[in-house]
């Protein structure tokens, strides 16, 4: 296949993924929010200014096309310093998909580099955790449904499956926002996924450290309706930039108003 | 007193104990031993003695219920430790599966064994396939978080720390990722065994036992896959309490098993999240107990508290033959929630020492029944529409002898006027031709006041076996129709589902 073929082909791949996907940027109105880190490290609500989120999680069919446009990012040519030696690894070949990776699944084993790329492919970046915090408190009729059990409910049931089956493909429910997923499929990057704990060699046990150790990781528990959205900051903490695992995916955020 | 009197004197004791293999006698002399290694160093603290010798060495690890061989060795060394974190679903229970975290793929994790003074290079892997970070506190390690500062892993990453073992004894390790406690109660607990440098006195059998507690979302022994439930978690009410992390672990082909005259020594631990355990021999005494995994010792102890987050060594020697049970003595957690375990015992009778009557089949239970086949087997019968009245009958047995034979007695007979028969029984017989449904009902919602039965009028009060499920109420009733000149006939799991939907009749129901 010539370049230009390809590129064609990578493009006709990209509206044929946008068609049966549906992915798109919806509103969300942003606001003062009550994230399970204070945003002065005691009580004080997040400030979310308004936002677009992607409707979906970025998939496999979608990162593909990105790999075609820009090869730099292929696993075969990634420098090791963006990304690390599972990248991409499910797939078949650098750049086909193959059985174990369906065009519909959310792409996973993707560095932050890597889901940054992406994202600024789509003139977006990655939702801060706030955004993504505030995005995945909302169900089908709430903006805010994490005091009712249910929201928690599915949230545990997630985490409580484990990982040796295929993952779903995208298109879950549509929450209020329109938005699918957030919860139950993939644990997805954020912008500032390692500013949310200090660093885990720190043998400083003050402030978000504390998080990780027996005791105060008790204290935290007894707000029971947040362990849920702890556990995924724990999981954010422990990663490294360049790191991938077979449950990490991403999706993208963009400032309201604005439009490629 | 000074550490080097301390030290002096507990191995002391140990030798104490090696000299004996009855009940120790604290007059024995300590004979025939290697003269102890005295714990002081150029560093001058305890426990530290210099560098690692040698090449380094891969410590042997082991599923439970085994334990690594003992030690044989004069010197400290580098002893490299590789443990790999797997989340993976098993069962819990026949036909009842969970998602377990594992260090290792094993409930409790793998067993460590070192040596006082040994640096021990530790490398935790997290499996690719992990959704969790996860991480290691060690018990036995002195610093920041037992480890745990420094071996907060993402799946498919490793970390490495190094520690040297300065305290001798048995220790707990577990996971301290949060929420602390949701690991812990998955099963991410273990121990680690750091030997004193002159070794532990033989034994002639060591044995891995550790007690957990379990919270699901369904009942206990309720069918199929139970998820994680944190509400039960914090009230601390849990569906399980088991040995090595599942029930029947060490029940029937996979009891522990040892020979008269033989010494067993049991490292028994407590990887909580929740309960203290009240843990006990049923038949045994024993001889030396290293409370709390320390290393004072006790002896002719009949329980042993073991903390959550702790540890003790129990010894013993068997004298007679027979099904020993371990149990939680804290008893309901062992008849109604699984915190059973079988020591067999084979040799020769001594009936100088015990008339040679057997382990009471109350303590027994239905574990003591090779785990519940015939109960698996119904359930999938079932599940595939294939259930015969035979796989019903089969099942209710096995769960009769757990369930309702501690009251109406295995043959049926119930107890003359305290426990009515159910064999040849009229009170069952016009409940199955007239009134199926109040039959149903009784191990469902209990039975309380005043019934006649084969001419004898019984007043004691039954309580509702809500723990049973649709399928096993449906399979014992089954069998009691079947069983001792009963007039036969079938019960159904729909059947069953249909009386448990009813409100409770009232009391004294067949009036």
């Amino acid at each position: 296949m010539t370049p230009r073929a390809q590129a064609l082909a990578g493009l006709l791949l990209a509206v044929a993924c946008a068609t049966a996907f549906a992915s798109q940027y919806v509103p969300l109105p942003g606001g003062r929010f009550a994230s399970v880190l204070p945003a002065d490290g005691k009580t004080a609500p997040a400030q979310v200014a308004p936002f677009a989120l992607r409707s979906e999680p970025v998939t496999n069919a979608e990162f593909l096309a990105f790999v075609r446009r820009h090869p730099a990012w292929r696993r075969d040519r990634v420098p090791t310093v963006f990304a690390d030696g599972r990248y991409l690894s499910q797939w078949a070949d650098p750049d086909t998909l193959g059985a174990d990776a369906l065009p519909a699944q959310p792409v996973t084993r993707v560095s932050w580099f890597a889901a940054q790329a992406y994202c600024e492919s789509e003139h977006a970046r990655l939702p801060s955790w706030y955004e993504w915090e505030m995005a995945a408190a909302a169900d089908a009729t709430r903006a805010d449904a994490r005091s009712d059990p249910a929201w928690r409910e599915r949230v545990l049931d997630w985490y409580s499956r484990p990982s040796g089956h295929a993952l779903p493909a995208v298109g879950g429910p549509p929450d209020l926002h329109g938005v699918r997923d957030l919860n139950g499929l993939v644990w997805e990057w954020v912008d500032d996924f390692n500013a949310l704990l200090v660093g885990s060699d720190s043998r400083d046990q003050d402030g978000a450290d504390k998080l990780k150790f027996c005791g105060a990781g008790a204290i935290s528990m007894e707000q029971k309706e947040n362990y849920a959205t702890l556990m995924r900051i724990a999981m954010l903490s422990s990663l490294k930039a360049t790191d991938t695992t077979a449950n990490l995916g991403f999706r993208c955020a963009r400032p309201l108003g604005d439009t490629p | 007193m000074s550490t080097l009197l301390r030290t002096l004197l507990a191995t002391a004791s140990v030798l104490v104990v090696a000299a004996c293999s009855g009940k120790p006698d604290a007059t024995t002399p300590t004979t025939g031993a290697a003269p102890p290694q005295v714990a002081a160093t150029q560093s001058g603290i305890p426990g530290d003695f210099g560098p690692p010798q040698g090449e380094p060495i891969h410590a042997v690890l082991t599923s439970p219920p085994n334990v690594p061989p003992p030690i044989h060795r004069n010197t400290p060394a580098r002893v490299i430790v590789d443990l790999e974190v797997i989340e993976k679903e098993m069962p819990i229970s026949e036909g009842v599966s969970y998602t377990y975290w594992t260090f290792g793929g094993t409930v409790p994790g793998s067993f460590i064994r070192v040596r006082q003074g040994d640096t021990v290079e530790f490398h935790l892997k997290n499996s690719p396939d992990s959704k969790m970070p996860h991480n290691i506190d060690l018990h036995g390690v002195t610093g920041p978080g037992g480890g745990a500062a420094s071996s907060f892993t993402a799946p498919g990453h490793e970390s490495q720390f190094t520690f040297k073992a300065l305290n001798q004894g048995i220790f707990v390790y577990h996971c301290a990722t949060a929420p602390v406690g949701m690991h812990i109660a998955n099963g991410m607990y273990g121990l680690i065994l750091v030997e004193p440098p002159e070794g532990m006195p033989k034994v002639d059998h060591e044995y891995y036992v550790m007690q957990g507690d379990f919270y699901t979302v369904g009942k206990y022994r309720e069918k199929g896959h139970q998820g994680f439930d944190m509400d039960k978690a914090i009230d601390e009410k849990p569906t399980y309490v088991l040995f090595n992390g599942h029930e029947g672990a060490l029940t029937g082909d996979k009891a522990l098993t040892a020979k008269v005259g033989e010494t067993v020594r049991l490292f028994v631990g407590n990887g909580g999240p929740n309960l203290v355990s009240s843990f006990h021999v049923i038949g045994e005494i024993f001889d030396t107990v290293r409370q709390e995994g320390g290393t004072v010792e006790q002896h002719n102890v009949q329980t042993t508290l073991i903390p959550s987050g702790g540890a003790a060594m129990v010894e013993f020697k068997t004298q007679v033959p027979g099904s020993y049970v371990l149990v939680d003595h804290s008893i309901f957690r062992a008849f109604n929630k699984g915190a059973l375990g079988i020591l067999k015992v084979d040799g020769p009778e001594n009936k100088a020492i015990y008339s040679g009557k057997e382990v009471d089949s109350v303590y027994l239970g239905d574990r003591a029944e090779p785990n519940l086949h015939a109960v698996a087997t119904a359930a999938k019968a079932n599940a595939a529409g294939t259930l015969s009245k035979e796989d019903q009958i089969a099942a209710g047995k096995q769960l009769f002898t757990g369930t309702c034979s501690v009251c109406h007695q295995a043959s049926g007979a119930g107890l003359p006027s305290v426990f009515p028969p159910l064999a040849k029984s009229d009170y069952v017989a016009r409940l199955a031709g007239k009134d199926k449904d109040a039959l149903i009902a009784i191990p469902l919602h209990g039975l309380n006041g005043k019934v006649t039965v084969n001419g004898v009028e019984y007043d004691s009060v039954m309580p509702p076996m809500t723990q049973l499920t649709d399928d096993e109420v449906a399979n014992i009733l089954t069998y009691v129709l079947n069983s001792w000149d009963n007039p036969g006939g079938r019960v159904t799991k729909d059947e069953v589902a249909r009386v448990r939907a009813k409100p409770a009749a009232a009391a004294a129901a067949g009036h």
